[in-house]
Order: C-alpha cells, then sequence, then structure tokens
C-alpha cells in the first residue's frame, strides 16, 4: 500500500474516536503491544536525543524498501512511533522522502510533533527521512 | 491564616482553561505566575515613564531611575543587605552565577579547589567547570544521600587550605531540600572560602537575611517569586564587588573612558553594563511588596501544609515514589511510579489541564544518582489549594491506570 493510502487509514481509525482518552488508550495499546526493534540495535548510536525520552530508530535496506524499526522508553512516544513507522516503513526511499506527516495533525495528536513538545518525534521524523535520502543516494 | 480565595482573584492567569479543564498549575518551582499588581506596575512602566535611566536630564528619565533605584532599594531591604550598592541587577540567577565565576578566574590559580554540592542545577554547575577549565583549579563535589540530603560529614572532609570557593544552592529544585547554608558558610569563611548560594528556589519560600547568613554571594530571579522573567540579583559583599573584575564592558558601568585607558564606574554599576531591564527591576520591587504584603511566615506555614498534604495524597498511590525526603524541604515533590516514565504520566496530566514539569529538571547529576530518566515534579505556591491536590492525586491516578 503506498503511503498516502496508509495515513488515510490511519485516519479513517482514527476518526472513530470520541475524545482524547480513547485516542491515547489507543495509542498506549500500540506502543505495548508492538516489538519494534531488536535490542542489538538499542545502541548509544541509535538513539535520537529528544529531551525526555530516548527514541532508537535503525534503518535497513529490503529489497529497495526501507524497513524501519525503532523504540523509545516512553510509552505514548512508542505508541506514536508504532504509528509513523506502519505509515513509512517498507516503502521505497523517495517515497518516503517525498511524503508529508500532516495525518499526524488530522488524527489529533499534533501536540506530540510541534518542535517545542521535547519527545524526539520531530528529530525522529527527520531522521527517517535522512535515512531515505541516504539509502535513495546509495540506490542511484 | 492566608485567604487562598482572596490571593487566587489577584492572579488571572489562574481562571485559564486548558485542554477544555480548568488550569491546575503546579510548576512553579519552573516560574510562578504573576499577580494583577505586577502587571499593572509593568503596564503603568510602558503607558507613563519609560524612559532610559541614570543618562537623562528630563523628566521621564528622571522618574524611571527614582523607580529604578527605588526597586533595588527594596531588594536591598527584603535581604537585609547593609548597602544597595551591594545588589546587582541581572538578567537572573545564571547571569549572577556566570558574573561570579567569570570574576574568579582572574582570582583563582591552577590547584586551586572549588566545591559543589552534589543536588546542583546545570546552571551552578556548568560556569564552575568552564571556570576550573580556564584556572586550573579542581572541581569537587559535596556528595549527597539517598534521602537527597548534603552529607555534611563528607563536606566537612573535603573542605581545606586549598578550598577557594563553595557553591551550592539554598533550595534543591528538583528536590524541595532545604540545605544547611549557615554551617556550610562558617565552614567555608573558616578556611578562607567564599560561597555562594544559588537561591533561586529559595527565594520564593524563605526570606534570606544575607548578614545574618553572612554570606558572600547570594542569587535570585524575579520570575519565581511572582515577578517577570529577565530580571535578578545578584547580592554580593561590598569587599567582594570591588575586589571581582567587571564582567561586560558598555555603557554605565564606565567612569571615564579614552581610547588608552577606561576607569570602572563604582558600584553597582561596574556590573551593570548596558540598559538594564528597567521595567523589569521596577516590577520585580513590586513582586517583593506583593509577597511581603502577604507575609513569608504565612506564605511558609501554608505551603508546608500543602506538602505534607500532598506528599500523604501522593503515596497513597500503588508504586509512587518520592525522590526527595529530606527533614528540611519546601513544596515541591518529585515522583515516578513504578514502570512508567515521567513523561508520559505528564502528558497524560497535561491533557487534565495540570501543568508539572517533567524530565531531569537541569539536574541530570541527581537523576544519575537515582538511576532514573527523570521525575514528574509537583512544586506549589502560596495560590494553590487542596482541591487542587486532590485534582493531581486523581490525575495521576488515571495516567497509571491508562499507562500501566
Amino acid at each position: 500500500m503506498a503511503i498516502k493510502e496508509i495515513q488515510e487509514e490511519i485516519v479513517d481509525e482514527f476518526s472513530m474516536f470520541d475524545d482524547w482518552m480513547q485516542r491515547y488508550e489507543y495509542m498506549i495499546e500500540l506502543g505495548k503491544s508492538l516489538p519494534l526493534i531488536d535490542e542489538q540495535y538499542k545502541t548509544e548510536d541509535n538513539i535520537i536525543k529528544g529531551c525526555q525520552s530516548k527514541v532508537w530508530v535503525h534503518a535497513e535496506l529490503d529489497n529497495e524498501k526501507l524497513v524501519f524499526t525503532a523504540d523509545s522508553d516512553a510509552i505514548i512516544t512508542k505508541g506514536i512511533i508504532a504509528i509513523l513507522i506502519r505509515a513509512f516503513s517498507n516503502q521505497k526511499p523517495q517515497d518516503i522522502i517525498d511524503a508529508d506527516t500532516a495525518f499526524i495533525d488530522e488524527i489529533g495528536l499534533k501536540e506530540h510533533l510541534s518542535p517545542t513538545r521535547a519527545n524526539g518525534l520531530v528529530s525522529m521524523i527527520k531522521q527517517l527521512k535522512l535515512y531515505a535520502v541516504a539509502y535513495q543516494t546509495q540506490l542511484n | 491564616m492566608l485567604d487562598v480565595q482572596k490571593i487566587r482573584k489577584d492572579f488571572p492567569i489562574l481562571n485559564r482553561e486548558v485542554n477544555g479543564k480548568p488550569l491546575v498549575y503546579l510548576d512553579n518551582a519552573a516560574t510562578s505566575q504573576t499577580p494583577k499588581q505586577v502587571i499593572d506596575v509593568i503596564v503603568d512602566y510602558y503607558q507613563n515613564y519609560n524612559a532610559n535611566i541614570h543618562r537623562g536630564v528630563h523628566f521621564l528619565s528622571q522618574e524611571a531611575t527614582d523607580k529604578y533605584e527605588q526597586a533595588r532599594q527594596k531588594i536591598q531591604k527584603h535581604f537585609n543587605a547593609k548597602k544597595s550598592h551591594e545588589i546587582i541587577f541581572t538578567s537572573g540567577t545564571t547571569h549572577g552565577i556566570n558574573l561570579v565565576a567569570n570574576g574568579f578566574s582572574s582570582i583563582l590559580k591552577k590547584g586551586d579547589e572549588i566545591l559543589v554540592s552534589a543536588m546542583e542545577h546545570h546552571s551552578n554547575i556548568v560556569p564552575w567547570q568552564m571556570l576550573a577549565e580556564r584556572t586550573g583549579a579542581l572541581l569537587k563535589v559535596i556528595p549527597m544521600n539517598e534521602e537527597g540530603e548534603l552529607v555534611m560529614d563528607a563536606f566537612h572532609d573535603l573542605l581545606g587550605a586549598k578550598t577557594k570557593l563553595v557553591f551550592c544552592n539554598h533550595i534543591s529544585n528538583a528536590l524541595g531540600t532545604i540545605n544547611p547554608i549557615k554551617e556550610i558558610i562558617e565552614s567555608a569563611h573558616t578556611v578562607g572560602a567564599a560561597v555562594l548560594i544559588d537561591g533561586a528556589q529559595a527565594a520564593p519560600h524563605i526570606q534570606a537575611d544575607v548578614q545574618a547568613l553572612d554570606v558572600d554571594f547570594y542569587t535570585v530571579s524575579a520570575h519565581k517569586m511572582c515577578g517577570p522573567t529577565g530580571v535578578g540579583v545578584l547580592y554580593g559583599k561590598e569587599e567582594w564587588l570591588n575586589k571581582l573584575p567587571p564582567y561586560q564592558g558598555g555603557g554605565e558601568m564606565i567612569a571615564e573612558v579614552t581610547f588608552e585607558k577606561t576607569t570602572y564606574a563604582e558600584l553597582p554599576h561596574k556590573f551593570e553594563a548596558g540598559t538594564p531591564n528597567i521595567c523589569g527591576g521596577i516590577a520585580f520591587g513590586a513582586a517583593l511588596d506583593y509577597m511581603n504584603s502577604i507575609g513569608f511566615q504565612k506564605i511558609a506555614a501554608y505551603e508546608h501544609e500543602l506538602l505534607k498534604y500532598a506528599t500523604e495524597e501522593l503515596l497513597s498511590i500503588e508504586g509512587l515514589r518520592i525522590y526527595g525526603t529530606a527533614q528540611e524541604k519546601t513544596s515541591v515533590i518529585s515522583f515516578n511510579i513504578e514502570g512508567v516514565h515521567p513523561y508520559d504520566i505528564g502528558t497524560i496530566l497535561d491533557k487534565l489541564g495540570i501543568a508539572v514539569r517533567t524530565g531531569h529538571h537541569c539536574a541530570q547529576p541527581i537523576m544519575d544518582f537515582y538511576k532514573i530518566p527523570g521525575t514528574v515534579r509537583a512544586s506549589f505556591c502560596f495560590y494553590n489549594t487542596k482541591e487542587e491536590v486532590d485534582a493531581l492525586v486523581e490525575g495521576v491516578k488515571r495516567a497509571r491506570n491508562m499507562l500501566l
């Protein structure tokens, strides 16, 4: 599925929730249930330092598609990571580079992607795109 | 007794709603809110007598200068400094610390020792590390115990002939511990060391008497005591302030300038280069008037009651641990819930309209000591209520249920 379609699917899912509690509960569930990254990749090198919660990201090219795995020590952050991974992982690097992140706003999580929020997610998206740029260069 | 409902009417911001809920503001150790009595002074300044000070011949400049200097005298009186020129206006506590650290770079020699407490804010660690690097002096750490109290025996052992400076906060921002600064100052003086006390967290709760403490430097920020941001003061003993070289060059701080030589102005102007935060200084004076009109003893008694109540209520939550359980502490509660990241709790509380701080509180060494990434910190002011403590406790319970 294309990134855009996946994002629309996520927006659809979130539109079923009436209030923030349900949205957060869903995210916490996502955060709890997903094994996100292989322990061996939870290294200092892979840490994206947000101010408060740690975020690890690892990228691998598989058949011209970029596969991301990631984790965080904070569960809400982890839930959002799960959503980002669903949207961006297993996609062609160029598509990742071109993708926008407006759907985060649409599902009511805008505040988590504000640059003033000290949770490392802004840096994480930047990092996903940087990986995509790097691998795209490699593919060229 | 303090009439909290009457006091709350002075703070317009407390009527705000956040995320559709009434604001419960419990981040007072980061910054306190501003009463309308202080806001009025700020508005009055810009509407009626905004002018540059100390150099104008005109009426407004004179008026602004008078008000600014009156504020300095109010601050002098509040902290019981011997002379008003021992009060240096700064942009805040960090500025005051840097001013002193910079001054000592021409006094310290290689091998001299600087003692700093284990529970300092980064702003009271980094300037001394920089000073140590510049001078070759050695930075030594006064350790703390599990309760978050300084180990005074270790302090006395560390103190020696080489000790030239001791730095310590009056109250820890992350733990709320009230440090035994009188003992620290007395002991440091027996070996001839100077002492700087970071009073940023103490000033809103305790009225420090710099002469009774015999402290060499004491530095505070206005915004933690109902004043505006961007202004504070450094108290320094006259003899020390005369000894230290100026920190920044510029207008105001000179007596005479030629290209061959500049002579510096007298205290306090020697340390006040450039146009200061005039309005801020005047508003700081108004903030002190406001707090004194309530009375520091009443404030301390009321906040102690809130602290006691909040501690008991929070401890009833399963898995909750409080960091900083010193005998002497102020109305700051740093806590975590087992198995939950503090950031997650803070996020849920925010959704409920409750403002707390989460993270390492710019005191990473303390977090390393407890081997935690950070804490949730609720800090109370005299305008907070027991009902707000209840809202916090309910919020934390709700967050716990969602997150575990």
